[in-house]
């Protein structure tokens, strides 16, 4: 099978692989299609495969191993050929990057080919910034945002100044940090309806959080995440926009209400 | 009472809800403030990311030589004049103890904080043959007092308030003709150390645990903040080190590496207040020291654990960073864990210890948000053995039948794409239009676990596959 590795030097019109994320494929497919824009305007050749499905995590983290690998040969198989391979999530591409290559230790057929998938594996944003050295985009929304650092984008890909510096650059935004906006927002996958309480008590804090900054919007780059937050939000009666960071980056809100709010 | 009698991890769910609701809990915990300062100290160390590097070697190359060290370090402590006793179980190390205390007609015993001390039930086992423990540090002493086990590993008390300790030191120090209500630290600090200064001049033996073992001069190292290690190992006739193999380091250069991480990882000082090395029993030039030095090693399934994927888990140190920074913890407290060691380290040594039947829901009550293996000054991979530990549970087939048969179901459709979109489409649909008015879910069947505090946000209504499909036609 032919293998691609990473290119050394960016090219000029990379092929990219998106791969949706099987939460943003059911929940808010404009993710995806902010995603796409953005690529393409960074020059990128954009196809999402069909017979992709889910990075498989949620068995991983439930310790079924042999399902992980079931669902993760999926992706493996879809994603070969590309020169790169993103998602709008940095839980998803950690568990490629960083994931995937123990998953698959030992396995003849997979291994290798795993190694090479992890390696041309990218989180949209940080792709954008360290990859394609993208410096700006051409965006505009009104509004004061604040912005959740997502665990596994911060600490297994080291995603932190690059949503920031993209964001400063669109035009009307201001940008206000959010005091632990690296503490864990209580979704954690399955974690959040197997412990609900101690999961609540997390979202809690983290919304109270967001609204004290007095930003309108609070963006991160994980849709588990702002599921979670966007819920607690509502529920709470918090005045708290949540959209995904790529949302804003691309320009799409004026047609799109925020997660879990209903079109204006 | 004593966790390692009667553990309560099985109930960590209980317990966890039990304590969001204790609101008394939730004001001690408040805010713990290690976070800060440890912050601190590590931005004022600009070699502290080599030196983790370096303590995480020391550990390893210790570990892979273990036999070694061991029988180098038991070596030193006897030409020093010490005695050792191994001990595989908890039961020998009680045993072993209790016959050392007797050797010398003890009476009362102090003791420096241990963790292991813990772990076998030490106190409650004197007790009931007739020797009364002392412990000296102010946290342990107040939790004695109050018939419960710590809750955090160097701040044991942490669950307790000002107030609480106040009633506890007004009802149980009236024994001293103390029958005034205090309400500063700072008095209640004096009380408690008038009353310990007697204990520490009448106690016949000092058991403490060791931060270290150190193999090339056969000596243990303790690090304290009130100074009540020293009294508690020099006073009495009869020192008694209670350690676990994996304490040892081999060299007292490397234990002084390793303690520029400690203090600044725990507490955020640059080091402990009393850093003190005993190496055998007093000898003839020496002022003051015990006249007996006797080390009890108990392994209790940590050498079984070499080899395994957990063997990292032998490198900690105790310093606790990883409960400071945990959110679950931070939210629960350590009693909710409901043994011995809480928190992210607790969560994956537990199942090593007692079992993951035992602890099997503990190493489930993360996030892996990943802060603990980011704070942890010997880079311990915690989520990853936690992991593992879900792997055992779920292999030995431990876990709940419904997760276990609701991950089979969708795994079984997110490997067939046609089948995954035939499901999911007309699913997303209906959903998206039920939802389309309000923009989410206040209940939703089958999803109680999240609806019960959030709401459900809806989905758009088709799915990005279908919209792409369209779109490429």
């Amino acid at each position: 099978m032919q293998e691609k590795s990473p290119p050394k030097t960016p090219l000029r019109s990379p092929k990219v692989g998106l791969f949706v994320t099987c939460l943003v494929d059911l929940f808010r497919p404009s993710i995806g299609f902010a995603a796409v824009k953005l690529l393409q305007d960074a020059g990128c050749t954009v196809e999402a495969p069909a017979s992709q499905i889910c990075c498989g995590q949620p068995a991983y983290n439930s310790g079924d191993r042999r399902d992980a690998k079931a669902v993760a040969r999926g992706i493996v198989d879809a994603f070969e050929g590309f020169d790169y391979v993103v998602a709008p999530s940095g839980s998803c591409a950690g568990m490629i990057r960083e994931h995937y290559p123990q998953l698959f230790a030992g396995d003849a057929a997979y291994e290798a080919r795993a190694r090479n998938l992890a390696e041309r594996t990218h989180e949209l944003v940080s792709f954008l910034v360290d990859v394609l050295h993208v410096k700006n985009v051409q965006a505009r929304y009104d509004g004061t945002v604040t912005y959740h650092d997502s665990c596994s984008g911060l600490r297994e890909l080291g995603v932190k100044h690059q949503p920031r510096a993209l964001l400063n650059g669109v035009a009307g935004l201001t940008l206000k940090e959010l005091p632990g906006a690296e503490i864990c927002c209580g979704f954690g996958g399955t974690f959040c309806v197997k412990y609900p309480e101690i999961s609540n008590r997390m979202v809690s804090d983290k919304i109270a959080d967001a609204a004290k900054t007095g930003a309108g919007t609070l963006l991160a780059g994980d849709l588990g995440c702002l599921l979670n937050m966007a819920g607690k939000a509502t529920r709470a009666g918090v005045d708290l926009e949540c959209r995904h960071v790529a949302e804003v980056l691309a320009g799409m809100t004026q047609d799109l209400p925020p997660i879990g709010q209903a079109k204006k | 009472m004593s966790f390692a009698e009667a553990p309560t991890s099985r109930n960590f769910k209980q317990n966890a809800s039990a304590a969001l609701r204790n609101e008394t809990l939730q004001r001690a915990m408040g805010y713990l403030g290690f976070t800060q300062k440890r912050a601190e100290a590590v931005a004022r160390l600009p070699e502290f990311e080599a030196l983790r590097d370096q303590a995480r070697d020391i550990k390893d190359h210790t570990l892979k030589h273990l036999d070694f060290y061991l029988e180098a370090y038991e070596a030193k402590v006897m030409e020093s004049g010490g005695h050792m006793h191994w001990c595989r179980t908890p039961e020998e190390a009680r045993r072993t103890i209790l016959d050392l205390c007797r050797s010398v007609g003890a009476r009362s015993v102090t003791r420096g904080k241990t963790m292991i001390g813990e772990e076998i039930a030490l106190n409650p086992f004197l007790e009931r043959n007739g020797i009364e423990p002392v412990e000296t540090d102010l946290g342990e002493y107040i939790i004695q007092l109050r018939g419960e086990p710590p809750s955090h590993i160097i701040a044991p008390a942490i669950h307790v308030t000002k107030e609480q300790v106040a009633d506890t030191f007004l009802e149980k120090h009236a024994a001293y003709g103390k029958t005034r209500l205090l309400t500063e630290p700072r008095e209640m600090l004096e009380e408690a150390r008038g009353i310990l200064r007697g204990k520490f001049l009448k106690a016949d033996a000092g058991i403490t645990g060791a931060n270290f073992l150190v193999a090339e001069t056969g000596s243990s190292i303790i690090v304290t903040n009130e100074g009540n290690g020293d009294l508690t190992q020099l006073l009495p006739k009869m020192h008694i080190v209670l350690a676990t193999p994996e304490k040892l380091v081999p060299t007292l250069e490397d234990a002084s590496t390793i303690l520029r991480l400690l203090a600044r990882s725990a507490t955020g000082q640059e080091f402990s207040v009393y850093t003190t090395v005993s190496t055998g029993p007093r000898r003839r030039a020496d002022p003051d020291g015990p006249a007996q030095y006797h080390v009890v090693i108990l392994d209790n399934g940590r050498i079984s654990m070499l080899g395994t994927e957990f063997q990292d888990m032998l490198r900690c140190i105790r310093c606790s960073a990883c409960l400071n920074h945990c959110p679950v913890y931070n939210a629960v407290g350590g009693h909710a864990y409901g043994w011995v060691y809480p928190g992210p380290m607790g969560s994956v040594l537990t199942p090593g210890l007692i079992g993951v039947d035992q602890a099997g829901a503990l190493p489930n009550a993360s996030t892996f948000c990943g802060k603990c293996e980011s704070v942890c000054p010997m880079k311990i991979p915690l989520p990853k053995m936690m992991r593992h530990w879900r792997e055992r549970e779920y292999e030995a087939k431990l876990s709940p039948a419904i997760a276990r048969w609701g991950l089979a179901a969708w795994a079984f459709a997110a490997r067939r794409p046609r089948l995954y979109r035939a499901l999911t489409r007309p699913a997303m649909a209906v959903l998206g239009r039920l939802g389309k008015r309000r923009g989410n879910f206040a209940n939703l069947p089958l999803a109680g676990g999240w609806t019960e505090f959030r709401d459900m946000p809806a989905p758009e209504g088709k799915t990005f596959h279908q919209l792409w499909a369209e779109r490429s036609r």
